[in-house]
């Protein structure tokens, strides 16, 4: 039984090179959801559940090890915790530089930007920072939980 | 034991379904976050962040204390996850 699954699962042409033709576009949409949340429905969560949802597609087409080649398993643990450090870092330093925490006013003395147009990318800098969380949690879910936390194969 | 936890359970359900009569009615205009809060945020949002979608303005400067809080917590999920589940070749042998 186990070996008549591992020959077609992920075997398929079709699959393959469908998924090989989207997983560009979807990383590319996910980018999008996440620097246009300023001006349309969208943000960090979204955007870093679309990034996380292409690498999970190609592990489900191409096999783990494959997904692990474009997203090796130190980078996702470098990235999990980058992404809540920058949230985290943008609000300790705007209170370091004299606002309140997550003030983001308060870093116009180290860019001088304006204060209102640091809001903006404030709000901006801390999407980013979720983004990337929430996609490396997405993958490393999806890794730990079909493989039964070995990492090497899954479904 | 089970029975008090029970109890205790019905009691606090009791005591939170009693505080809801004194909430204000869905959508009332008179409520405290309808008079000042909400007419607040719709009308100084775009000047006061720069920020055309006053959704993404509430979610990442106004309330961005639980937008950071959120990201917290879906990272808590991931470390607990592996904490439980994963493991390594080297170990097994």
């Amino acid at each position: 039984m186990r070996d008549i699954y591992e020959h077609t699962a992920g075997e398929d042409l079709i699959i393959k090179t469908s998924v090989r033709l989207l997983v560009p576009f979807i990383q590319l949409f996910g980018l999008y959801v996440i620097v246009h949340g300023h001006y349309s429905p969208g943000g960090g969560f979204q955007g870093g559940v679309i990034l996380g949802a292409s690498f999970i597609l190609l592990a489900l087409a191409f096999g783990m090890k494959t997904s692990q080649e474009y997203m090796t398993i130190k980078v996702n643990t470098v990235f999990t915790n980058l992404g809540a450090a920058i949230f985290i870092g943008v609000g300790v330093v705007s209170a370091l530089f004299g606002g309140l925490f997550l003030d983001y006013a308060a870093l116009n003395i180290l860019i001088p930007l304006g204060r209102i147009e640091w809001h903006s990318f404030g709000i901006f800098l801390v999407e980013v920072g979720v983004g990337i969380t929430v996609m490396s949690i997405m993958v490393l879910l999806y890794w730990n939980l079909s493989s039964g936390g070995a990492l090497d194969e899954g479904l | 034991m089970k029975n008090l936890a029970l109890l205790a359970t019905l009691l606090t359900g009791a005591l939170l379904l009693y505080g809801t009569k004194d909430f204000p009615a869905w959508g009332d205009p008179q409520s405290p976050a309808s008079t000042y809060l909400s007419p607040h945020y719709i009308e100084e949002a775009v000047e006061e962040t720069h920020v055309p979608n006053i959704v993404t303005a509430v979610l990442g400067d106004y309330r961005g204390y639980d937008t950071m809080f959120e990201t917290v917590v879906i990272y808590c999920a991931g470390m607990a996850v592996v904490s439980v589940l994963r493991r390594n070749r080297d170990e097994e042998e």
